[in-house]
């Protein structure tokens, strides 16, 4: 496919960088700063254009007149909303995605249509980072939780411990543990790689397992990997800019929530727009503060500011002060691996949030949602299977018989609001939403292959 | 510095590379002429040569760095000119010695195109397709031929391209990936080629001819299947085609890229490397043409027409066909011809020389100083066509400027301490660094007479010339060893 990329920043790069990866791709990238460009290209096999990406010349020059896809990811929402325009306008770009910021844009749905500013699809790294960090709240005992199908199905990582039911039992003793509760073992990554799920796999203690189930099943299915913690009632947030602010909105009916933010004026804003939360102006590593805020009684200490350091170093302190959980929002792919293994319980990558979402729309085939785990190094696909036995390859067949491509496995399906857990002999119907998982990243378009369906079903 | 992937690549390319010999094989079973053992005999030393360096390491999959890549493209530059050399020593012919056959590979992989061999008429004809494919896989460069047919060199292709590319702005690519862009100049390097010989073969010249010449024509070489190179065929019509092609070879293969894809001529007009590059050629052409009128070189007009344009194009391309004897041409006309192949070809095509781009930014910067006198004040930016050029691009080709003349000079003491007189020594100097081929005084028709010593300074100037200089220049400097 041929894309081009606006905005070589924090998000632009890692996408590019994703996308490159994949060589049925060609990326030109876009921004006005040619050091950062000149850095990208000594790494990627992309091409790259210095100048305004709104501007028509510029984007006639990186292609646009055959791209099959612009993705504005610029740091300016009115950028990113003009060059999405220029695309449609002038070069009929078939596929469009801006990245829009500002709730301001966003609680006008109407305004992002055909006749008015032509985006086909936006991504909001803010809301989704924010939705991220809430399910990690409600499932105190999880690494990370992906919706599929809507929400009725979820996947979750969660770090097996002495205490888990099925710790130190094969995969095949599931059943017998907790009777009734259908679930999948997606994925078990030991050590940082992923080893496969079978049968006679036994879990063990510090492994990192991804297992799929249905909404409801969720807190079980986390039980047999370790003790369940007990549900987060006080959170503790460190900066209150768009992430904090918007969380701190959405939490504070369900918990008590702390907001720390440094900046006056902010700090009014905020308390002025949140009802229950208490906003606290001052610097969230100041101990006598935190202190004073009884931060040893905290369930959730949470970093969110724009500085990664400052984010690392408070949620240690928080910890060390006696906070159960603390979070930490990292940009840097290279502290995140740093800062797991040591005194911060998670670190949240915005980038990876966004990526995943921003990958759903560029896969072939109908998928639905692709979800990055592992910090990119595998994939949880959603894609919905169309047509018939004839037409389609996965549709009216039985799973043992798909010929799935090298490290993937089908882990679930969606069918209406129904989630049926996948076994050797579940077969697929039209319409279901199946889900994936890929350990191979490589395999990828085979898996949007399968996805297709024949000419026939046209 | 990664060595054992560095050892990988290498071995990789050499056995990609040993197939090269496979069509003098073909033709030599098909004339029936010789030479077919030799070959036959290189390439499995070859093969084998680049199988043993690849096996122990065929496990290194990194990605290249930066500077992995200069060594790759040195090494594999010097490894496959000096390997080239291989089949012409075995075939023995005229008693070559090593010397003198690893002269006439390096010569010919760097389009440089002058030679040592005397009696090329007799050679078999294995031999001589061999000497024109050297120059045709040379000419738009054998790294980008790699990149383009071994798509696993990966990120790694681009550290490559940069090191072999000429021209001062090694960073635009055509398209977005590395392997298509390689693979779309060699498509239009192809469609030159093919154009060429047929243009050749239709105008008289036998098939094998006109596929050796159209080779040496696009790839500006300077190799022919006669001792008298172009001058053999006495053919207007084949010199015309010749002019033509050595004119379209000269320009930026992006812009050809460009103008086929959109299907007009614009970008042609649009680009200020071409126009420059026609407009020294035009200038130069006029001057040649009236003094070889003024001095009766010639008994008629049309003749100094068209040998004077013919050789203007020849050597201001930096090809190295001749017709006439132009060494001996009166007055200031051969020193001046030489001064024209310093300009050499435009970036990004297959000529030599200093490129017409650096040229043209050398005068527009010394016309930015002259200003600055008048208007001591004034932000003055170097513009090419409409954009502005970054600073670091043209303090980059001052560098270069000083460089090539600081090697040139250096060159020529060298030379002259080997006992070559001076013109021969100033002429031999230019021809190889601007990968020319004839010279002056005894260089002038081929480089046979000159001693050993000598010819081994000319390849180092000849593999200097093709990759720029710096490419080669970096790997002797300490800061690149140092880890």
């Amino acid at each position: 496919m041929n894309i081009i990329i606006l905005g070589a920043g924090q998000v632009g790069s890692t996408v590019a960088t994703e996308l490159s990866r994949e060589e049925a791709n060609e990326l030109t990238v876009i921004d006005i700063d040619q050091q950062i460009l000149s850095d990208l290209q000594d790494r990627l096999d992309i091409r790259t254009i210095c100048g305004n990406g709104s501007y028509p010349g510029l984007l006639e020059d990186a292609g646009a007149d055959d791209a099959d896809m612009i993705v504005a990811l610029t740091n300016s929402d009115e950028i990113n909303m003009i060059a999405c325009q220029v695309a449609s306008s002038i070069f009929h770009t078939p596929t469009k995605v801006a990245r829009i910021r500002s709730p301001e844009y966003l609680r006008r749905p109407g305004l992002f249509t055909e006749n008015s500013i032509p985006v086909d699809y936006i991504i909001s790294p803010e809301s989704l980072v924010t939705e991220y960090i809430y399910h990690l709240i409600e499932h105190p005992s999880a690494l990370q939780v992906l919706d599929f199908a809507g929400g009725r199905a979820q996947l979750v990582a969660v770090k097996a411990y002495d205490d888990g039911l099925m710790v130190g039992r094969a995969l095949r003793t599931m059943n017998e543990v907790v009777p009734g509760v259908d679930m999948r073992v997606a994925a078990i990554f030991r050590a940082g790689e992923s080893i496969m799920p079978s049968a006679d796999c036994v879990i063990e203690t510090g492994d990192e397992v991804f297992l799929f189930a249905a909404r409801e099943h969720i807190p079980t299915v986390i039980s047999e990997m370790r003790r369940l913690e007990k549900p987060n009632k006080r959170i503790m947030l460190a900066g209150g800019g768009n992430i904090g602010g918007q969380l701190a909105a959405m939490m504070e009916k369900d918990f008590q929530v702390k907001v720390i933010e440094s900046y006056p004026p902010r700090a009014r804003e905020l308390s002025a727009t949140l009802d229950s939360t208490i906003v606290l102006l001052g610097d969230a590593a100041d101990p006598d503060l935190l202190l004073e805020e009884n931060i040893e009684s905290m369930d959730v200490f949470c970093a969110l500011t724009n500085d990664d350091e400052a984010n690392i170093l408070s949620s240690m302190l928080a910890k060390r002060m006696g906070a159960k959980k603390v979070m930490s929002l990292i940009n840097r792919p290279a502290y995140v691996d740093l800062v797991e293994s040591g005194l911060i319980d998670i670190a949240i990558s915005p980038h990876q949030v966004t990526i995943g979402a921003l990958l759903a729309h560029i896969r072939r085939g109908d998928v639905v949602a692709v979800h990055a785990l592992r910090r990119g190094s595998a994939e949880a696909i959603e894609a919905i299977a169309h047509g018939d036995r004839d037409s389609s390859r996965v549709v009216g067949r039985e799973i043992q018989d798909i010929k799935l491509p090298e490290g993937a496995r089908i882990s679930a399906i969606v069918r209406g609001q129904e989630v049926i857990i996948a076994h050797h002999d579940t077969v697929i119907e039209s319409e279901d939403h199946v889900i994936l998982f890929l350990t191979n990243k490589k395999k990828i378009s085979a898996v949007e292959k399968l996805f297709q369906v024949g000419f026939t079903y046209f | 510095m990664q060595l054992l992937v560095i050892q990988r690549i290498l071995g990789l390319l050499m056995m990609v590379f040993s197939s090269t010999l496979l069509p003098p094989i073909i033709t030599g079973l098909i004339y029936k002429d010789g030479a077919v053992l030799p070959f036959t005999e290189a390439f499995f030393l070859t093969l084998i040569a680049g199988f043993l360096l690849y096996l122990p390491v065929c496990r290194q999959k990194r990605e290249l760095r930066l500077r992995d890549g200069f060594l790759v493209v040195v090494l594999f530059w010097t490894v496959l000119g000096v390997a080239g050399g291989l089949p012409i020593y075995l075939s023995g012919v005229y008693d070559i010695s090593i010397t003198d056959a690893v002269f006439e590979s390096i010569s010919g992989i760097t389009t440089t195109g002058a030679t040592v061999i005397v009696g090329i008429d007799e050679l078999p004809h294995a031999l001589l397709l061999y000497r024109q494919e050297l120059q045709w896989l040379g000419g738009m460069g054998i790294i980008v031929l790699a990149v383009a047919v071994l798509p696993i060199l990966g990120v790694g292709g681009m550290q490559l391209f940069r090191a072999e590319t000429p021209g001062p702005v090694k960073d635009t690519k055509l398209t977005p990936r590395i392997t298509q862009t390689a693979k779309a100049l060699w498509y239009i390097y192809l469609g030159l080629t093919v154009a060429c010989c047929l243009a050749y073969w239709v105008a008289g010249m036998s098939f094998f001819d006109a596929l050796s010449h159209s080779f040496s024509t696009v790839a500006i070489g300077g190799f022919s299947t006669h001792d008298a190179s172009i001058g053999y065929f006495n053919s207007t019509a084949i010199q015309f085609i010749a002019i033509v092609f050595m004119l379209l070879s000269g320009i930026n293969f992006a812009i050809h890229f460009t103008a086929i894809r959109n299907r007009s001529l614009r970008p042609y007009q649009r680009d200020a490397e071409f126009r420059t590059y026609i407009l020294v050629l035009s200038v130069v052409s006029v001057i040649t043409i009236g003094y070889l009128q003024l001095q009766h070189t010639f008994d008629s007009t049309t003749e100094s027409i068209i040998e004077g344009l013919f050789q203007v194009v020849s050597i201001g391309t930096t090809t190295g066909f001749t017709t006439a004897e132009y060494h001996s041409w009166p007055g200031f006309l051969p020193v001046l011809l030489l001064y024209v192949s310093f300009i050499g070809g435009c970036s990004g095509s297959t000529g030599g020389g200093i490129k017409v781009i650096r040229i043209l930014l050398l005068v527009k910067q010394g016309a930015r100083e002259l200003r600055r006198l008048v208007h001591p004040n004034a932000q003055i930016v170097v513009k090419i066509g409409k954009k502005a050029m970054p600073e670091n691009v043209i303090e980059a080709v001052w560098g270069f400027f000083a460089a090539y003349f600081a090697i040139s000079a250096l060159m020529i003491l060298m030379l002259m301490a080997t006992g070559l007189d001076q013109e021969t020594a100033f002429s031999a100097v230019a021809a190889c660094l601007n990968n020319l081929g004839p010279g002056l005084g005894d260089v002038g028709r081929n480089f046979a007479s000159i001693n050993d010593p000598a010819k081994w300074i000319l390849c180092f100037a000849m593999l200097l010339g093709r990759l720029e200089i710096f490419t080669l220049l970096v790997l002797i400097t300490p800061a690149f060893w140092k880890k």
